[in-house]
């Protein structure tokens, strides 16, 4: 016979476990909302106070291989690294609508941008800058493989680059933080882009 | 690997020509102890190891005088021998001029694990250019065209030993096949790198910089030739190995769907590869009339 005072504190913990457990499910589901919460805010929202500016994108076409300037009104940060940031977000997220011309599913594109002073050469006055893109190996995944919609792209983003930011003269590609060959197996990634190597208005 | 059409009567001298290649490409003959073995290996010839040892002496004490097929001198003009010359070279018979030999190098890009493009639910890029590279070859060697081919299976092979394979035979035009399913027609691309003057020694991964030159004017002609077929074209400069290794007039030929007003030819289209191929073949016909007349 078990005694009244333990079924009472058997009933009491039992309920508490099941409490704790509800709670626990919640809290677990919370959590994992604001995550994709957090994964879906692509691209950036621009800080509100900034006022909006001028910016130049290059924008790929698949079926004539060709870059065409568009311009648009977008708020960047005060920071360089970030507003080059948002400005290729920008870009990527273009490529990623509906009925793009150079389609890009991809859900995120760019994680970072550094750019990086390089040493003055010994023949020209103005110091030039390298910028570092960190892609995302999603990106990567997903970017149509060829020669062409590789090519393109690379030659849009070092555009979009050099169109808004002029001392870029050398941009390096990563992908995840690691050197790769290929952005989708063709196009090199392993090499140094020379920013003023990008076409402005014209085919290939 | 296969080497296409017959070969020519004058195996010596492509022989010697292949050992100029390998000296002048020291990357490739690292580790290798004769550098003439595998060319015995792919041309069948037998006493390898003899005959390797023969031409290893005859290279060592003619290092001077051995020059690839293509850079044969003129014969000096008849009635005007240089001043100072000795009397015997000028009363000496003008050595026989052999016609260079033209060799086209097919690349199919990708092979084994490195599958490239997936073009549609059961075609894949590695296997649509090899299947249009061996098509090309038989064309082009119906057409009399020797052709080397980096693969004739399904096979994994580095970027770095499609460019040795090229650069030993001293092709007279390299094209690397690719295909994708974005795009419209022919996609011809060349070397993104900046004209370099050609020099003995080449740096690797630039190396095509000596021939950007070239690779734009075969380009040129198979542009040519696509917009007489009708097919639209998009030219373009792009960082791509093994393209950048190659010390040839190269260039990179993409398929892509042909996308009309009101219909797409996907790239799985029979017909469609056929144009393409026939249309290759004759604007490598036409570089090899060039290429005759200014090698």
């Amino acid at each position: 016979m078990i005694p009244r005072h333990q079924r009472i504190l058997f009933w009491i913990l039992l309920v508490s476990s099941v409490v704790m457990s509800v709670i626990l499910i919640r809290l677990r589901e919370r959590a994992h909302d604001r995550l994709l919460d957090a994964s879906q805010t692509m691209p950036l929202n621009p800080p509100s106070h900034a006022a909006a500016q001028d910016v130049t994108l290059m924008i790929a076409n698949d079926a004539n291989g060709s870059l065409t300037s568009f311009h648009e009104k977008i708020a960047l940060p005060g920071d360089e690294n970030a507003r080059a940031h948002v400005v290729l977000q920008r870009l990527i997220s273009i490529y990623a609508q509906p009925g793009s011309a150079h389609p890009i599913a991809a859900n995120s594109g760019v994680h970072e941008i550094f750019f990086l002073p390089l040493p003055p050469a010994v023949n020209t006055v103005v110091p030039g800058e390298m910028a570092v893109v960190n892609l995302s190996g999603s990106f990567a995944a997903e970017h149509p493989s060829g020669i062409e919609p590789e090519t393109l792209t690379l030659l849009s983003i070092l555009g979009t680059l050099h169109a808004n930011f002029p001392d870029i003269t050398q941009v390096r590609f990563l992908v995840d933080g690691q050197p790769r060959e290929t952005l989708a197996g063709h196009a090199d990634l392993s090499r140094v882009y020379l920013a003023a190597d990008s076409p402005d208005v014209k085919h290939l | 690997m296969r080497v296409g059409a017959a070969r020519s009567g004058t195996e010596a001298r492509d022989i010697l020509s292949f050992a100029a290649a390998r000296a002048r490409h020291p990357k490739g003959s690292i580790g290798r102890p004769c550098m003439f073995a595998d060319y015995h290996k792919k041309s069948g010839l037998p006493h390898a190891g003899g005959i390797c040892a023969l031409l290893l002496a005859s290279l060592l004490a003619s290092a001077q005088t051995v020059t690839p097929p293509s850079a044969t001198p003129p014969p000096a003009p008849s009635g005007a021998p240089a001043s100072g010359a000795p009397e015997a070279a000028r009363t000496a018979p003008a050595p026989q001029r052999t016609q260079p030999r033209f060799l086209v190098f097919l690349d199919a890009a990708h092979g084994g694990a490195d599958t490239g493009a997936r073009l549609s639910s059961q075609l894949l890029e590695k296997d649509l250019v090899l299947t249009m590279s061996v098509r090309l070859r038989s064309i082009l060697n119906a057409h009399g065209i020797a052709v080397l081919t980096s693969r004739e299976s399904d096979g994994l092979i580095p970027a770095v030993t499609r460019a040795e394979e090229a650069d030993h035979a001293i092709p007279s035009a390299c094209i690397i096949l690719h295909a994708t399913a974005s795009g419209n027609g022919i996609h011809l691309f060349t070397s993104s790198l900046t004209a370099i003057p050609t020099t003995r020694f080449l740096p690797w991964d630039t190396a095509q910089g000596a021939y950007v030159e070239q690779s734009q004017r075969l380009s040129s002609e198979i542009d040519s030739a696509m917009t007489h077929a009708e097919i639209p074209v998009t030219l373009g400069r792009t960082a791509l190995q093994p393209l950048d290794s190659f010390t040839c007039p190269a260039v990179a030929v993409e398929v892509a769907p042909l996308l009309r007003s009101a219909s797409v030819t996907p790239v799985s289209d029979a017909e469609y590869q056929n144009r393409i191929l026939q249309t290759l073949a004759t604007a490598l016909e036409q570089w090899e009339k060039d290429w005759r007349q200014h090698p």
